[in-house]
């Protein structure tokens, strides 16, 4: 390199920035230009204002410090958190908020996931359901209201890239009533990775057989394995929390009275709420059961449903009142989507 | 002389409240450190770990690093210039709105006020104030070296120039945004587009800050400090080219597995594996400096400290590279491993780099030797304990952790649930604060030291400053 440039700075200058703008421009300011760098899924809905308010609640209390919202086609990952993130589903993500660092899980795929009661429980207590947890308790943006004018300023500077976000500022103070911060951070959790359809359930029939039916040891296995997975949302003994999940061992069963076969129970444990037609029922449309599909397998799935049984049995058998739903944190005003 | 004096009270007056952001900056670390296994301790709204950790990055990479690449670029520039600032008193102004902007920046991040990206979390009034800043900076340095006594520019002005003008064009780039009220903007670019215009900036704004001005500063400060000539100018004019170069290509390695394009993220590993030469250009560039005498371990405190920076430095731009390649990213990234390797750089390279230069600078600045070498031996020693044990720590976790994720039964199904592989970390994470206390102690002799130099200092006439 001729030495003459190290005696002028200006050339210098200039030289150094052409080295720097190179690599810029082609990984950054050319892919800008191209489409693939612009996807949008047709099944992707811009964000409500009650949503947008939670995504900027996300943003505030810096949730992407802990939790990434994209998952990687990796199998294990895919396994559990479901199908991989697709570049369309963040056209409306101002930034993106896919985040660099998972100290708590991914959420690319929790929207739906579970039901609403379960997110107010959480987000004001995590400890309360998983108590290794380190998660903050956010309790605090309960009862904080809403700014329906501030809400409607960011719809409509987004709107200024996504028209259809534009927003009159009377309706989304209607859209807003009685709403407070939680309600809308629980909003934009239940929206995240709508675009993308969830994770089909198992492929299990309602007449399968449960090869571990009455079976002593699986009782001792699937006990274990409701305390520990299960628990969490449907109470100790099976009796639900009530706004979270329903009751396993009264005379309903999604929602209407009567039981199903064994088959129904390992069908929607395995695949969660997209297994819920295999019934015909249609259940709480509101809930959202946790597909575990890819986090047991087949026979701890038959021995948490022999435990059920024989933990339905015990409560008929000895003639006790079947133990009332555990009161949850939620409040009673809880919307139901 | 009186033009030096004054200056060299605003070169000082950076580095002291460079560290005073630093202690801010470093404390806040130590209370997220404990709330990641304490979550208790997250005690108001303003202090969980969510608001505070961009309270640490921030204060410690624009509070602590741009404090010291303001004072000790100013303070090369008017050796390796052989003039005073061109325009002393608007570096003065500088210093005054540099200290009000961290401070903004430190009380609006706890507010929740924050753009969501890493490294550009601060919102765009305050980004208005950073570029300002950044102006006043750009001309006092360019107008310095454009009326310079010295013809020939050494090499770490050139890193200072290339500083001057990479972390100008990143930060303008990245923080476009749509203003959405006085506090609050969302970034110009969505979703992949906002990623990849992220990930450049964030990966480069860490180049520029933390490689750049702290090579200006190694190359400058180690061989005057051990009175050795720099080894070879060759290999600084083949090492910095190839940096500046291939630095920018490289974002996309903090995207790996994401739904970027995928030959943007092959451009990004490809680059990042390039850059190991020019890295190691200045590795063997500096340990070839020593290696001309190395009794110079034994005679000169300083030298451990450029040696041990310098070799973490070569560490960290192997481990980098390392980490870019998708076999070993789809096992450490997003897990624990990250900031083990992030605080390699950080409190092994930089904080080593500034602390050696700046007990060296202020003796200088003051006409005296250091306070206390014996104080500075502790600082070193502690720093480097608490260091290693940090990172050492966050690695074996990262590991585990990216393990136990990836863990499958021959059925397919995973081994653990999320909450398991969380648990398996509080032990590293207790680990890590401890490691954070020794190091933050180990700082706190550092700082006795350079206030008891100055202090020593005062009461002798001010010496003459040598250019």
């Amino acid at each position: 390199m001729a030495g003459e440039i190290y005696k002028k700075p200006i050339t210098f200058a200039l030289m150094a920035t052409v080295a720097i703008l190179i690599g810029s421009v082609v990984t950054m300011a050319y892919p800008m230009l191209r489409s693939d760098m612009h996807p949008k899924l047709e099944t992707l809905k811009p964000f409500t204002a009650l949503q947008l308010a939670g995504r900027d609640i996300y943003q505030r209390e810096g949730c992407v410090g802990c939790h990434t919202q994209t998952v990687r086609p990796l199998p294990s990952e895919v396994a559990r958190y479901g199908d991989y993130s697709k570049a369309g589903e963040f056209a409306y993500d101002h930034p993106f908020l896919w985040g660099s660092k998972r100290t708590g899980p991914d959420l690319a795929r929790e929207g739906g996931l579970r039901p609403d009661g379960w997110h107010y429980q959480h987000y004001a207590n995590p400890q309360a359901l998983f108590p290794k947890s380190n998660m903050p308790s956010y309790a605090w943006l309960k009862g904080r209201p809403l700014d329906a004018e501030e809400v409607a300023v960011h719809l409509n500077a987004l709107a200024m890239v996504h028209p259809e976000l534009k927003a009159d500022p009377a309706a989304v103070k209607a859209q807003l009533a009685g709403k407070d911060e939680m309600d809308a951070l629980v909003a934009y959790t239940q929206q995240l990775g709508h675009a993308v359809a969830r994770r089909q359930g198992g492929t299990a029939d309602i007449n399968l057989e449960n090869p571990l039916a009455h079976d002593t040891q699986a009782v001792v296995v699937g006990k274990k394995l409701f305390a520990e997975n299960c628990a969490v949302c449907h109470g100790e003994e099976g009796q639900g929390t009530e706004g979270v999940a329903p009751s396993l061992i009264d005379d309903q069963f999604l929602g209407e009275k009567g039981d199903l076969p064994d088959g129904a129970y390992f069908a929607i444990i395995d695949g969660g709420s997209d297994a819920k037609p295999i019934g015909g029922r249609k259940g709480d449309p509101g809930g959202g059961m946790t597909a575990f599909g890819s986090q047991l397998k087949k026979e701890e799935i038959w021995s948490i449903v022999t435990w059920l049984r024989s933990q339905r049995a015990h409560e008929a058998a000895e003639g006790h009142d079947v133990p009332k739903a555990t009161k949850g944190e939620t409040p009673a005003k809880q919307e139901k989507k | 002389m009186n033009d030096y004096r004054y200056d060299n009270q605003t070169v000082q007056g950076f580095i002291l409240s460079a560290i005073a952001w630093g202690v801010v900056g470093i404390l806040v670390g130590l209370l997220i450190s404990i709330q990641l296994w304490a979550p208790a301790a997250n005690f108001a709204p303003w202090l969980t770990y969510g608001r505070l950790r961009p309270v640490h990055t921030n204060g410690l990479a624009f509070g602590l690093g741009a404090g010291v690449i303001f004072g000790l670029t100013y303070y090369i520039a008017m050796r390796l210039c052989g003039r005073p600032l061109v325009f002393p008193k608007l570096a003065r102004i500088q210093l005054w709105i540099f200290n009000l902007a961290i401070a903004a920046a430190v009380i609006s991040l706890m507010m929740g006020y924050t753009q969501s990206n890493e490294y550009a979390e601060l919102e765009w009034p305050l980004d208005i104030g950073v570029v300002i800043l950044w102006v006043m900076f750009a001309v006092n340095v360019f107008a310095t070296i454009i009326k310079r006594k010295d013809e020939q520019m050494y090499v770490s002005l050139w890193y200072i120039i290339a500083t001057v003008i990479a972390i100008a064009v990143l930060y303008i780039v990245n923080n476009l945004s749509i203003p959405a009220g006085g506090m609050k903007s969302y970034h110009l670019f969505a979703g992949v587009n906002s990623a990849n215009v992220e990930w450049w900036y964030g990966h480069n704004v860490v180049g520029f800050l933390f490689t750049m001005p702290f090579l200006a500063m190694f190359f400058y400060f180690m061989p005057k400090a051990l009175n050795l000539p720099l080894y070879s100018h060759r290999l600084s004019i083949l090492a910095f080219w190839s940096l500046i170069f291939g630095y920018l290509w490289t974002g996309a390695h903090h995207l790996i597995y994401s739904p970027l394009p995928d030959w943007i993220q092959t451009l990004g590993i490809v680059f990042t594996l390039f850059l190991i030469a020019p890295s190691w250009g200045s590795v063997i560039n500096g340990y070839y400096t020593v290696g001309a005498d190395w009794s110079k371990m034994k005679t000169n405190y300083l030298t451990k400290f450029f040696v041990m920076a310098i070799t973490f430095y070569g560490l960290q731009t192997v481990q980098g590279p390392t980490q870019g390649l998708r076999v070993v990213s789809q096992l450490i990234h997003y897990t624990d491993w990250v900031p083990g390797h992030v605080h390699m750089g950080t409190m092994g390279w930089v904080t080593l780099t500034a602390c050696a230069s700046i007990y060296y600078v202020i003796p200088k600045i003051h006409g005296t030797t250091i306070y206390s070498e014996k104080v500075a031996n502790f600082h070193f020693w502690l720093v480097m304990v608490g260091q290693l044990l940090f990172s050492v720590s966050m690695w074996i976790t990262g590991i585990q952790q990216g393990a136990m994720w990836k863990a499958t039964n021959a059925d397919g199904t995973l081994k653990y649930t999320f909450v398991e592989t969380l648990a398996k970390n509080y032990p590293y994470w207790h680990t890590r604060t401890l490691a954070g206390i020794i190091f933050t102690v180990g700082m706190l002799f550092f700082i006795y030291n350079v206030l008891m130099t100055i202090r020593q200092g005062r009461g002798r006439s001010a010496a003459q400053v040598t250019a």
